[in-house]
């Protein structure tokens, strides 16, 4: 089924706020194979844990199943580097979405801001939702 | 990672590649720590339903290693951007060997105290992130 053009320019409520531990960075960072200590850099991915809250409750909102979701594209744009101790929150908007071949490409962008409501990160992200055949 | 010397990151400058397993298991880990539990990660029942030919990696453990080779090709260095489609998927077989995730690059500029890296992500020789792009800032002296 597809997804409704009218979620264009939606913008969806902010995820919880999210403290970053040194425990939960190393915990991250050991998933990719690193080592991680208080002082290196939080790796650059690791944003995506907002990232997800906020696509996963995006996805209840609309109705659709996570496993007809399909990672299309994801970009992380900086304004400075998360460090531990950050407490975080991503709000997701939708920007675009197109329908091909029986898939909805959602686009996405999520903002990750500090607890003072700066910017810290851009996350765009698209999404293919796999439809129709089955 | 501060012990490491500073890396050479002059514009057309080839840094060598880095490989990383990928196993079954690594998705498992992936899965925990990311908070992503889609099941085409973990379950073939549930990926090949969905017209996935098996198990695949998530989009994001392969950025991760991106990431990963970046940290290690730089020492370090901050993350400005960091970027990629996922155009083909990693399928990761369910056995002890699993598979492989290369990480390429050159240093295609180094301008205004950024250097910005052109990637090549491949898996079993196929491409799997198209247009993968990452941006470091440079100390000023070192680039």
């Amino acid at each position: 089924m597809p997804v409704d053009q009218s979620l264009v320019g939606r913008v969806f409520p902010p995820t919880r706020p999210y403290r970053v531990s040194e425990e939960k960075v190393r915990e991250f960072a050991a998933a990719a194979g690193s080592g991680w200590e208080p002082g290196d850099p939080v790796p650059a991915t690791f944003p995506i844990v907002l990232a997800f809250d906020a696509m996963n409750a995006f996805l209840d909102e609309v109705g659709v199943e996570l496993a007809r979701i399909v990672h299309g594209e994801q970009r992380f744009a900086y304004e400075r580097p998360v460090v531990p101790g950050d407490v975080l929150t991503a709000e997701l908007s939708v920007a675009t979405l197109r329908q091909i071949g029986g898939n909805d490409i959602i686009g996405t962008v999520s903002e990750l801001k500090d607890d003072s409501g700066t910017l810290v990160c851009t996350a765009t992200a698209t999404l293919v939702h796999r439809g129709g055949e089955a | 990672m501060e012990a490491q010397t500073s890396p050479v990151l002059e514009a057309g400058a080839t840094l060598p590649p880095k490989t990383y397993p990928v196993t079954r298991a690594s998705l498992v880990r992936y899965a925990g720590a990311s908070g992503d539990f889609n099941p085409i990660h973990w379950s073939d029942r549930v990926a090949t339903s969905v017209g996935l030919p098996g198990v695949i990696a998530h989009g994001m453990f392969t950025m991760a290693l991106v990431a990963r080779a970046v940290a290690e090709w730089t020492g370090g260095a901050e993350v400005v951007e960091l970027g990629g489609k996922f155009t083909n998927p990693v399928v990761v077989p369910d056995d002890d060997r699993g598979t492989e995730v290369t990480v390429a690059a050159t240093v295609k500029a180094v301008a205004d105290g950024m250097a910005t890296l052109a990637l090549e992500v491949t898996s079993g020789g196929q491409k799997v992130l198209g247009m993968p792009k990452a941006v470091v800032r440079v100390e000023q002296g070192r680039g």
